[in-house]
């Protein structure tokens, strides 16, 4: 299929680039890791840090899902920049697990105590010899200063480690599992329906489909409910394969690449799945793993995506689009977008990722010659590089509002963070289902700016 | 039961049980908390960050700056520089090596781009274990680019957010004084610590020109680098929000001989309260009429809303818990006027002084706390029964899961909750939160009725009984 990649015509005049970051359009590595453990059951994330960061990703994070979420700090203080952190976290071990009473507790650390050389590792050591016979939480550990990598490599750092930490042998099962990537809470879980629905048993790693998106509680939870259990991710070395979604997770270290070297479970990389293209990819490797037929509701899905396609497509037809995010996000977006006739004309993610042109260009058909792929790419960038090549829509978080209102052009939100609307957590982007809602809301966008900006007032279009 | 911490027992009170009132506060957070504090930085940042015509410039790795892009509602009349988020964007290179050059080469050229009126540059965390100096950069800059550029020493680590507000009240202190030129009425203030959130600033401003009261210069709601320059010819400084500006007013006081007055602009009887203490200070038969003229105007406008909306709300129980103590006061008594107790009160912020005050305002069986964190909240809340909570953007979602109404009273609000019409703002929000028929189905509102009811046809059992 579309896999040769594009001959990229290089845009001589674009932005000069900043040594600075202006409006970035990352986020900081404990972040992604906090998310990682707040999808596992009982799991309580602790930054180790000044209070600010965990403070600050708190309110980050809390203002998409809109649902409490602990996250703890180990509060460094002058002090504990000049003696080390040991005693912070040992303090702050034990207040939270008086506390919280969690199954796991997950550390993130940060700059900080990267800077200062705090040596996490062996401070764990520390206390579980000095908690000997006595039964305390899972602990795990994600190094994850964020001036060597975003959230999305604190995101996978964190199922690296957690699997690392928990993850045991034994007789192999039949069991898959999956790493799905930094998903919506409504991604989750359709894609649980889905490996449901091939009658897999499976471990899907991290889980926030119940702990970021739950139900009005009767009583205060002091940890909300649902997550990926502790007992399973001990399974997750006897499970036949692991489903890692994001294709530039193939060459990195990884929690399915651990798994496959040390147990020999096997690791499958594949794109997120969206796009008919890349649903199709991901349906056949489920085919293919479990030796069943598509079942006939996505079938169905995948016909009326189809025929949705068809009638919307001339409205769509060589628009070109702003798309920008994580790396996976984008490429899949990019060839989705490729797929029904727009120009993904401005592909940007804030990564610093040498591949990144490489990972976005092989999902599209050839032909494109003005297409611009930036890694290290901040809002600003973006703007001045939309001013200068002219794009119609922009589809992405909602930082990109930002750039929705300078060039005034609809914004289709995609992805994390949406901090200007509700549902956030509930966007599905995955799967037919998933791409379906895409499109609908792509095209009703485009309309809606005709209709916005006619005089007319046409009401049937 | 959520188990309090003993280390955390010195910070919890409840008033008329406990014997002397004797709050420790001014602590750092325990280790391994979920406090609702931030850091030194965020201290700076709320402060400076309203100065629309200056560069704020964010040195360190990313974080920091993408977390706090554009997430206040301070308004501007005019430029809009302090709504992009700039930052050094440090990477392990400049970690390991330093990064003045990186913090020269990006001044320089943003200095270039956006042409500020001054620069602020904020060293966070990182930049105090690597040792830049940022002095010396910021002195270079300047004297290449012939703008102010100042650091601020805000290191999230260096202690609380209140360190942070010092920071940036020294930063501002090194501008005011610059400029000699101008002049002032006699009749004229600064107005501090009011940021523009959902542009209150522009409401108080208007108030003290129906005064006659000449306003130098905002502190830092809608700010401007050369109203700032000038503040010092003002006659007087009033200072709202206590906590982050009273250093700065004591300075003024020590080199400027600028007396300072604190007041609070949220709620009918502050509200008028400052504007008479401005009208008082000047003692000026023009002013104190003009300000009489303009409390009993605006408080016949607005009283019969209020009533209206206390009609509903009368006898329902409130939480506050909030940034600042001086906020946390004005609320107590904006509440009473809507027939709102206050069960639960608390500061992340305070300070001995501010919950003496707190105490004396509160009723019986108040139960105040600093620091606090959402297990404690939310265990407070429920044995309280509480039907409204008051605070910022991370106890919404304690609330709502919870079946508890809201009302958000942070630098992220974009409704105006200061002075009179702000008054109407906050009634109309908590009306519309209480009243709301969604409650109805939440399990933890209903669980909460249904065990009332229980309690109450208990005590009436008893009282048949006996
Ligand atoms: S970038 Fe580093 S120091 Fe800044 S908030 Fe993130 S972890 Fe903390
Ligand atoms: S604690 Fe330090 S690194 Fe974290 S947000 Fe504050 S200044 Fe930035």
């Amino acid at each position: 299929m579309q896999t040769q990649s594009v001959k990229l015509h290089t845009v001589k005049k674009t932005a000069p680039s900043f040594v600075s970051t202006r409006n970035a359009c990352k986020l900081c590595a404990p972040l992604g890791a906090s998310l990682v453990f707040r999808g596992i059951e009982g799991c309580v994330p602790l930054i180790h840090g000044s209070q600010g960061c965990a403070t600050y990703i708190r309110r980050y994070v809390i203002s998409h899902f809109k649902e409490p979420i602990d996250i703890a700090s180990s509060n460094f203080s002058e002090a504990t920049a000049i003696f080390g952190g040991a005693d912070n976290l040992r303090i702050a071990l034990d207040n939270l697990t008086r506390q919280y009473r969690p199954a796991a507790i997950g550390i993130a650390s940060t700059c900080l105590s990267e800077t200062i050389g705090d040596d996490v590792r062996s401070y764990i050591e520390q206390y579980k010899a000095a908690n000997k016979g006595v039964e305390i939480p899972a602990l795990i550990y994600a190094s994850t200063p964020s001036y060597r990598g975003t959230h999305m490599d604190g995101y996978h750092e964190a199922v690296r480690a957690t699997v690392i930490s928990l993850a045991a042998g034994g007789p192999r099962s039949r069991r898959l599992n999956i790493v799905p990537g930094f998903l919506s809470a409504a991604d989750l879980r359709h894609i649980k329906e889905i490996l449901d629905d091939f009658h897999f048993s499976y471990t899907m790693l991290p889980d926030y489909s119940e702990t970021l998106d739950g139900e009005s509680w009767s009583d205060y939870q002091k940890l909300s409910p649902g997550g990926t259990p502790v007992a399973s991710i001990r399974s997750m070395g006897q499970s036949v394969a692991t489903i890692q979604l994001g294709g530039s997770l193939a060459s990195m270290d990884t929690a399915a690449s651990y798994l496959q070297e040390t147990f020999g479970v096997k690791a499958v990389t594949l794109g997120i799945p969206i796009g008919i293209g890349e649903t199709d990819r991901f349906f056949g490797a489920l085919e293919e793993m479990s030796g069943r037929a598509m079942p006939d509701k996505y079938k169905k899905e995948r016909g009326r995506l189809v025929d949705a396609y068809i009638d919307g497509h001339k409205v769509v037809s060589g628009k070109r689009a702003v798309i920008y995010g994580e790396a996976d996000f984008v490429a899949s977006m990019a060839s989705f977008l490729d797929e029904i006739g727009i120009v993904p004309a401005l592909c940007a993610t804030g990564a610093s990722i040498k591949k990144f042109k490489e990972i976005v260009s092989s999902g599209l058909s050839e032909g494109h010659k003005d297409i611009i792929i930036r890694d290290d790419a901040d809002f600003e960038d973006m703007l001045e590089i939309c001013r200068s090549i002219g794009v119609d829509i922009i589809i992405g978080n909602s930082k990109g509002y930002y750039l929705a209102k300078n060039l005034s052009i609809p914004l289709v939100r995609a992805g994390f963070p949406i901090h200007d609307r509700i549902g956030g957590q509930r966007i599905l982007h995955v799967g037919y289902a998933g791409t379906q809602q895409l499109f609908d809301r792509i095209v009703n966008a485009l309309i809606e700016h005709k209709q916005s900006s006619s005089a007319i007032g046409y009401s049937y279009i | 039961m959520i188990e309090i911490l003993e280390a955390r027992k010195g910070q919890i009170f409840e008033k008329g049980t406990e014997g002397t009132f004797d709050m420790a506060c001014d602590k750092v957070s325990v280790a391994g908390s979920v406090s609702q504090r931030a850091c030194v930085f965020c201290g700076s940042r709320v402060v400076l960050y309203p100065i629309a015509d200056a560069l704020h410039l964010i040195h360190g790795p990313v974080g920091c700056a993408a977390y706090t892009w554009d997430i206040r509602g301070s308004l501007s009349s005019g430029p809009e520089l302090h709504r992009l988020s700039f930052s050094t964007d440090l990477r392990e290179e400049e970690v390991i090596y330093g990064g003045e050059k990186k913090l020269y080469a990006a001044l320089t050229e943003l200095i270039g781009a956006y042409h500020p009126k001054a620069a602020f540059v904020y060293a966070t965390c990182i930049i105090g274990l690597i040792g830049d100096d940022i002095q010396a950069v910021c002195r270079k800059v300047s004297d290449e680019q012939g703008i102010d550029v100042i650091p601020v020493h805000s290191e999230g680590f260096r202690g609380t957010k209140k360190d942070g507000y010092k920071a940036a009240c020294e930063a501002l202190f090194r501008l005011i004084g610059t400029d000699e030129q101008s002049i002032a009425a006699p009749h004229s203030i600064n107005i501090l610590g009011d940021f523009n959130l959902a542009g209150e600033t522009w409401i108080i401003k208007e108030y003290y020109k129906q005064m006659g009261v000449e306003v130098v210069s905002c502190m830092t709601g809608d700010g401007r680098v050369d109203e700032i320059r000038r503040a010092h010819k003002a006659a007087m400084n009033v200072v709202q929000c206590s906590g982050s500006m009273t250093y700065l007013a004591k300075m003024m006081e020590k080199d400027y001989g600028i007396p300072f007055e604190r007041v609070s602009y949220f709620g009918i009887e502050d509200t008028a309260d400052a504007l008479y203490k401005v009208a008082r200070h000047f003692n000026d038969p023009a002013i104190l009429k003009n300000t009489e003229e303009l409390v009993r105007k605006e408080v016949s406008r607005i009283y019969p809303e209020v009533e209206a909306y206390r009609k509903y709300l009368e006898g329902k129980k409130a939480a506050i818990y909030v940034g600042g103590s001086f906020k946390a006061f004005s609320l107590v008594k904006a509440l009473r006027h809507l027939g709102i107790a206050t069960a639960i009160v608390g500061s992340q912020t305070g300070n001995r002084e501010d919950y003496e005050y707190l105490e004396e305002i509160c009723d019986e069986g108040t139960i105040i706390v600093d620091d606090t964190n959402p297990l404690e909240l939310s265990r407070f809340m429920s044995e309280r029964n509480v039907d409204l909570l008051i605070g910022g953007v991370k106890e919404r979602p304690i609330a709502y899961k919870m079946g508890i109404a809201f009302c958000d009273h942070n630098h992220e609000r974009k409704e105006a909750l200061a002075g009179f019409e702000g008054m109407i703002n906050f009634c109309r929000e908590v009306h519309g939160s209480i009243m709301s028929p969604v409650w109805q189905f939440s399990p933890a509102k209903c669980l909460r009725a249904q065990k009332e009811e229980m309690e109450d046809a208990n005590s009436i059992r008893q009282a048949a009984h006996s």
